[in-house]
């Protein structure tokens, strides 16, 4: 039905798919897995025309096809569910689906027809769907089906889920799983992407395994086992190494208890998340993104509102859950956030201006008429010391952040947060997107600080990297911590099975 | 180079609507050299055209700046009417009311007390017209546009009722105040600078509108609350992170951007009419008109001036096209504003097409 031939994709100086051969048979579930920034996604939304590819060339139906927009693939029959419904909430269901394919003529609105078709789609597929209902009165699950029914609607044969779980409570996963299985009993192709290996066994018939961009296995899931996938998906050559001392870990720093955060949505992203971190010792937390290490992290710099939070967070002995971001920060507790451009860089200043992000209210920052007045010539100097002692290039303290590379960036976020000598450090994704030799360093720095008695909480995708730089690490699940392992003896199949909620064997 | 960029693209956009312009005036079968000479050389003339661009200029100054203020931050400051208005009447309510007005006064202050003080209650009132929308967003996430947009109507409707109800004069046809007491009224420029004559209003609010862009510039770039308004209306997520009350920012912006607004009623009511006048700005919209100036100067101080300085030119120019061309008429002025608008706008579009092409070709995966 759809091969992918040899594609391959750059992002800037990073390959995100490496002559990836992806082959999927006609009226089968094939399941695309792989780790954050594996490639999933990147050719999936070649194979929809989101992207193009940079090499290599697209098969449909024996033929090769040019698709370079999304509406090509749509005249090919294919469609995609996006992680992030494209729906217009205050239209109705039928409104939604004809969207860019109106019905009637130059200005009549024909829907009773659409509405019908609607109607019959969702009987057919058992989807129970109301084609008159308003997107935002439909929980998330339906809106999932309105999707799967936009691209039935537009004929697709084949489907594109991506991560199509992730959204859904467990009894809406095997609804949706049953629809799929009718879906392919119709003779329609459904391709599913997602990292958690109890789906791909559950549901599919064909699994690519994905890894840095390249495929790393193709399989009958029928002959493999979930071991086997979480060695493939997680799996390397050769592991990295960073040279460490055994830590001594000191007096407890961090205690944290029930602590619960519930989204706005009224999803609970923290189910009582519960441990201690010590001075002179860095605790990981492994897991695949988006089980509640953001909510984490926030939670304990204080970014998150109370209102959303309860449980106990206790630094130095000191019940710090009412407290707010600054005062956290007053008291040691130094952040470097997993998404650099969004929380931790004002992409448009300079510099100098966010080397002082945090710390730009009080002497030695602002010092004259009560500290108001910013001192430039501080700020300069404290600016050149972190890009001398991080060694961010250029060295340019009137730079706009914006024009600094990701790892550089990194390294200057990391530097102004270092300087405060905290006594506890939140991290997330210290290394992501950053190239190789500044990993090494950023590493480097974050092992130093350690030793230096600062209490390290560290959240990384890479597993790699969490089980090189963890003395202790935990493993997140769905919000919750579902193990405790050493790091220096647990196995990355150990660990990948209890991250993707497979059960230990 | 940056700076240059700063500099350049508002001046392309400038002489596009004037090349667009002067289609439209052959259009209408006129010269447009002569039009154009007619404008610029009346706007520039000594000293009634310099005069009249400068004093026109000066409520554009502080609006200007008051929109580019509450832009820092984030915040689309389309209030500025509403607070200059409110700022107008209460530095009026001062003047009368503290200026040992006959029958209308509390107080018989002296100039020196009286000044100040009305010029405080003009920037006080206008900066609490402003903090309202802004505390509205901060707390409940209503959108400043649609706030400051219902508090212009309030503001017009409250000032003219005051002004029709209780400090109007007994007779007077005109919805206007009592004049305020002379010891309120603040110097006109003719009266130091030779070859000035006093007939023309320009007065001392012009260097105060010069002093408030160096006080912004310091406010935005040399204080630690500059910092925070600017990081908050750059990236609210990387405030928070640092540590900035967000919702916080927004009040202290809106507060200052309406302080600001509310300085055109010293120029207007201290230094010009010697009352309030209802409705003074409709006819212009200083506070709409701030909103183009902020636009064409970039939301910098020094843009500011020069933009203010641009549309206080066209308009006293608009007037003599009005007059001494067969086919072209002011409103000739207003289609100029449009369309430098219109260019500044587009730069701003093309950019942002620009950056959001760069992003995607950054793009994670």
């Amino acid at each position: 039905m759809l091969e992918l031939r040899n594609i391959t994709k750059r992002f800037g100086a990073v390959l995100a798919n490496d002559h990836v051969n992806i082959k999927v048979k006609s009226g089968t579930i094939h399941a695309i897995v792989g780790e954050n920034g594996a490639g999933k996604s990147t050719a999936m939304r070649i194979a929809y025309g989101f992207y193009t590819a940079d090499e290599g060339e697209i098969i449909v139906d024996g033929q090769p096809r040019r698709i370079e927009t999304p509406h090509d693939a749509i005249a090919l029959g294919i469609g995609m569910v996006h992680q992030h419904f494209m729906l217009i909430e205050p239209m109705t269901v039928t409104e939604n689906i004809v969207l860019g394919a109106e019905p009637g003529g130059a200005v009549a609105l024909d829907l009773t027809k659409a509405a019908e078709r609607i109607r019959k789609l969702s009987e057919e597929f058992r989807l129970a769907i109301d084609p008159h209902a308003t997107i935002e009165h439909l929980s998330v699950g339906q809106q999932q089906r309105v999707e799967l029914l936009k691209a039935l609607y537009r004929e697709a044969q084949l489907l594109i889920l991506d991560e199509p779980t992730a959204v859904l409570a467990p009894q809406e996963v095997e609804e949706l799983f049953a629809i799929l299985r009718r879906m392919r009993a119709q003779g329609k192709t459904v391709v599913i992407i997602t990292h958690k290996l109890d789906e791909v066994l559950a549901i599919s018939d064909e699994v690519t395994v994905m890894r840095d961009g390249r495929v790393v296995g193709e399989l009958q899931t029928s002959a493999t086992n979930a071991a086997e996938l979480a060695r493939m998906m997680v799996g390397r050559d050769v592991l990295l190494r960073i040279e460490k001392p055994q830590a001594k870990p000191d007096s407890t720093v961090l205690s944290v208890e029930h602590l619960t955060v519930t989204a706005r949505d009224g999803t609970q992203r923290l189910k009582g998340v519960s441990f201690q971190v010590r001075a002179a010792e860095i605790v990981g937390i492994a897991g695949v993104e988006g089980n509640g290490q953001t909510e984490l992290i926030e939670a304990l710099a204080g970014l998150i509102p109370h209102a959303q939070m309860s449980g106990r967070m206790e630094y130095l002995g000191r019940d710090i859950a009412p407290l707010d971001a600054r005062s956290r920060r007053e008291l040691g507790i130094a952040h470097i956030p997993e998404d650099r451009h969004r929380r931790g860089l004002l992409l448009d200043f300079d510099l100098k201006e966010n080397s002082v992000l945090g710390v730009h209210y009080r002497p030695p920052v602002a010092v004259s008429l009560g500290s108001v007045l910013l001192d430039d010539g501080a700020i300069r100097k404290r600016t050149e010391r972190i890009i001398e002692d991080f060694d961010v290039r250029p060295a340019n303290p009137d730079l706009p952040a914006r024009s600094l590379s990701g790892g550089n960036q990194q390294k200057l976020i990391i530097g102004r947060e270092f300087v405060l000598q905290p006594k506890l450090l939140l991290v997330a994704q210290p290394t992501r997107g950053v190239d190789i030799g500044a990993i090494e360093f950023i590493h480097r720095k974050l092992v130093r600080l350690r030793d230096e008695g600062c209490a390290v909480l560290l959240v990384s995708a890479e597993l790699e990297e969490v089980t090189a730089l963890a003395d202790r690490l935990l493993i997140i699940h769905d919000g919750e911590i579902v193990g405790e392992v050493d790091p220096t003896i647990a196995t990355l199949e150990e660990i990948g099975l209890l991250m993707t909620g497979g059960k230990e064997q | 180079m940056k700076l240059l960029r700063e500099i350049l693209f508002p001046l392309i956009a400038v002489l596009a609507a004037f090349l667009v312009g002067a289609i439209i005036v052959l259009l209408i079968h006129d010269d447009p050299i002569e039009t154009y000479k007619l404008l610029i050389g009346s706007a520039l003339s000594w000293p009634d055209g310099i005069g009249y661009t400068l004093f026109y200029a000066t409520p554009l100054i502080f609006t200007g700046l008051a929109v580019a203020v509450a832009f820092r931050c984030g915040l689309l400051n389309i209030g500025a009417e509403g607070q200059l208005y409110v700022a107008a009447f209460a530095a009026a309510w001062v003047g009368i009311t503290f200026g040992g007005v006959e029958g209308r006064s509390i107080a018989n202050l002296s100039a020196w007390l009286l000044v100040p003080l009305a010029c405080f209650a003009a920037m006080a009132s206008g900066a609490v017209w402003g903090a309202v929308p802004g505390v509205l967003k901060a707390k409940f996430g209503s959108h400043e546009v649609i706030n400051t947009i219902m508090m212009n109507f309030i503001a017009l409707a409250l000032v003219s009722y005051f002004t029709q109800y209780h400090y109007k004069a007994q007779g007077d046809p005109i919805l206007q105040t009592v004049p305020i007491s002379a010891s309120a009224h603040i110097a006109r420029l003719g009266k130091f600078i030779p070859g000035l004559p006093e007939r023309i209003p320009l007065n001392i609010a012009f260097f105060l509108a010069l002093l408030a862009c160096v006080l912004v510039y310091i406010f935005l770039w040399r204080t630690k609350w500059g910092y925070e308004i600017r990081a908050t209306g750059a990236n609210p997520a990387a405030a928070e992170y640092g540590g900035i009350s967000t919702g916080r920012q927004i009040v202290l912006a809106m507060a200052v951007s309406g302080a600001l607004a509310g300085l055109v009623g010293v120029n207007e009511v201290l230094g010009y009419r010697y009352r309030y006048y209802d409705s003074f700005s409709s006819g212009v919209g200083y506070g709409f008109t701030g909103i183009a100036v902020a636009l064409l100067g970039r939301n910098h101080p020094v843009g500011v001036v020069f933009a203010a300085l641009f549309f206080g030119a066209l308009k006293r120019g608009g007037l003599f096209v009005d007059i001494f061309t067969e086919h072209v008429s002011k409103d000739l002025v207003e289609v100029l504003k449009a369309l430098v608008i219109l260019f500044v706008a587009a730069e701003l579009y093309f950019r942002g097409r620009l950056g959001r092409f760069g992003l995607m070709r950054r793009a994670k995966i």
